[in-house]
């Protein structure tokens, strides 16, 4: 067995320990009277929702790369589908988005899989923002065009693009960091972005008083500030499944945690426009794939290209 | 039907039902109703050849196993695939729309009558052809009516199927997998003392209700 693997295991072990601990919180928090408290409701809910992503994760863990891609492959499929029911469209974008679900989609991991940087960096910002428009406009309805176009290369880069940056970072060759540990640098960037998330929620919720936007969104700056530092901590004491540092390693869960704040908010604008609550209803009790997904979906591209920069 | 072949239709109704909500994502809104086994006429909204199956892949297998959808003859009669499609895995009522079939042994209202008094529940799309035009629905066609006034104690449920001609407008190949959403609304009888025109008016109003609002897109 070699660390990497022992690694695994350990992580494995602990994410386990830890979520047994949050589920016993929340039964404790509902038998002291917190049942039907919405709070309660909502920690319990995303706790089980985790459960569900920790036993999905392993498995993909355990079929290795190619599991862990084919995992993001059927996530971003997910995302792009609840994208893409809210957009404008007319039957003359057709041809345009099935490819963008059939081709694009699936091109887009392999390029990922196969570790061509210079393509999926910039197949769907380059390519797939030139070509699609063409095949919507050869079909000939002018009516509102450019609104379509834009929608639909708006969720392409967000459920595709962005998400594609996560099994990315299994292709990273940093020095001195085995390229094996790839799948640990995921699990740390998701790991980080969501424990921000989940302590964002709780401090909001105690001692949150300034609205980042009213009328909006809950999220304050005082929870959001304390989720960012609770990420930069969290990120310390993980900073063994990363090439970083501790240093490094808090900075980098610092500027993840931020960034899937921040696109938390954006999320929460577009929702806002189109009349919604949650994209869809297919996690139980807990709304669709991009409700889940967005905090990382931001975080991913700006913690994909940091490492990048600065340690590779 | 010999017992290999209901298998078969067994096993294609479940590979139907897995694909649409493989690929749509397709989510049953239990607006108005609760989901149980109760007789009812489900009347929908039809703009295209995927409603039925939508509908019949989204509620729970309880309700699917009695639940027959009232469908075209000529169409479901084409060829031998779809007419085991149609008659044996969706279980349709099959009835001849050109009216000079219309006989003794072959009376649209009664094939459906006869399915109602077997205990059958029905989907019945009123407007009687897809829609086509820019309007939310068509006139209804006065089956619906005839229906609800001849078996007064059979719910009549609107359902609303919102997204699918966007999932597969007319002349295209290729379904794209946008998400499904099939709204039932409150169920509705004939009143003792309303006239054709007046009920079919109501029904359509209760059908075109449940449909999402528009205005949130350009």
């Amino acid at each position: 067995m070699t660390s990497t693997d022992s690694d695994i295991i350990s992580l494995f072990l602990g994410v386990c320990g830890l979520m047994l601990l949050l589920t016993l919180f929340g039964e404790v928090l509902s038998a002291r009277g917190g049942e039907g408290n919405p709070v309660v409701e909502t920690f319990k809910t995303r706790v089980r929702s985790w459960w569900g992503m920790v036993i999905l994760f392993t498995l993909a863990l355990i079929a290795g790369k190619v599991g862990i891609i084919v995992l993001f492959a059927f996530a971003s499929f997910a995302a792009l589908r609840e994208f893409l029911t809210l957009t404008n469209k007319r039957q003359a974008d057709h041809l345009a988005l099935a490819l963008g679900f059939f081709v694009v989609l699936p091109l887009q991991y392999l390029f990922v899989g196969l570790d061509w940087q210079a393509l999926y960096t910039v197949f769907i910002p380059v390519y797939a923002f030139l070509m699609l428009p063409v095949v919507s406009a050869l079909r000939g309805n002018p009516d509102r065009f450019l609104i379509r176009v834009a929608e639909t290369q708006w969720a392409l880069m967000i459920a595709v693009f962005c998400m594609s940056h996560v099994p990315a970072l299994l292709m990273i060759d940093v020095a001195g960091y085995p390229a094996d540990r790839g799948v640990l640098l995921i699990a740390f960037l998701i790991m980080v972005v969501q424990f921000g998330d989940l302590l964002d929620f709780f401090f909001g919720r105690r001692i949150g008083k300034t609205r980042i936007i009213p009328n909006l969104s809950s999220k304050t700056w005082e929870g959001m500030a304390c989720g960012v530092a609770s990420a930069a901590l969290i990120g310390g004491l993980l900073a063994w499944m990363t090439p970083f540092g501790i240093g490094g390693a808090m900075a980098m869960a610092a500027l993840a945690s931020t960034a899937g704040m921040f696109g938390n908010l954006v999320f929460a604008a577009i929702k806002a426009d189109r009349g919604i609550k949650d994209w869809s209803h297919l996690i139980p009790g807990q709304g669709g794939f991009t409700d889940q997904l967005d905090s990382v979906i931001f975080a991913a591209p700006i913690f994909y290209h940091v490492t990048h920069l600065i340690w590779a | 039907m010999s017992l290999p072949r209901r298998f078969a239709a067994k096993i294609v109704g479940q590979a139907i039902a897995l694909f649409a909500r493989f690929i749509t994502a397709v989510r049953a809104d239990w607006r108005g109703i609760e989901p149980v086994n109760k007789q009812r006429v489900y009347f929908a909204n039809h703009v295209s050849n995927a409603d039925m199956p939508m509908i019949w892949s989204c509620m729970p297998p309880s309700i699917r196993r009695d639940v027959r959808p009232v469908a075209a003859a000529d169409y479901w009669l084409k060829n031998k695939l779809r007419a085991f499609v149609g008659p044996e895995v969706f279980n349709c009522v099959l009835v001849d729309r050109r009216p000079e079939a219309r006989d003794e042994n072959n009376d649209p209202m009664q094939n459906i009558l006869d399915a109602l008094d077997d205990g059958s529940s029905l989907i019945i799309f009123p407007e009687g052809n897809r829609n086509m035009t820019t309007d939310p629905l068509l006139p209804f066609k006065s089956g619906l009516f005839n229906m609800g006034k001849a078996r007064p104690d059979v719910d009549l449920v609107p359902t609303w199927i919102a997204n699918v001609t966007e999932i597969m407008p007319k002349g295209e190949v290729i379904p794209l997998p946008l998400i499904c959403t099939v709204t039932f609304g409150t169920p509705i009888h004939v009143d003792d003392d309303e006239t054709k025109d007046a009920f079919l008016e109501r029904a359509s109003n209760a059908l075109v209700s449940l449909a999402p609002r528009q205005e949130d897109r350009l």
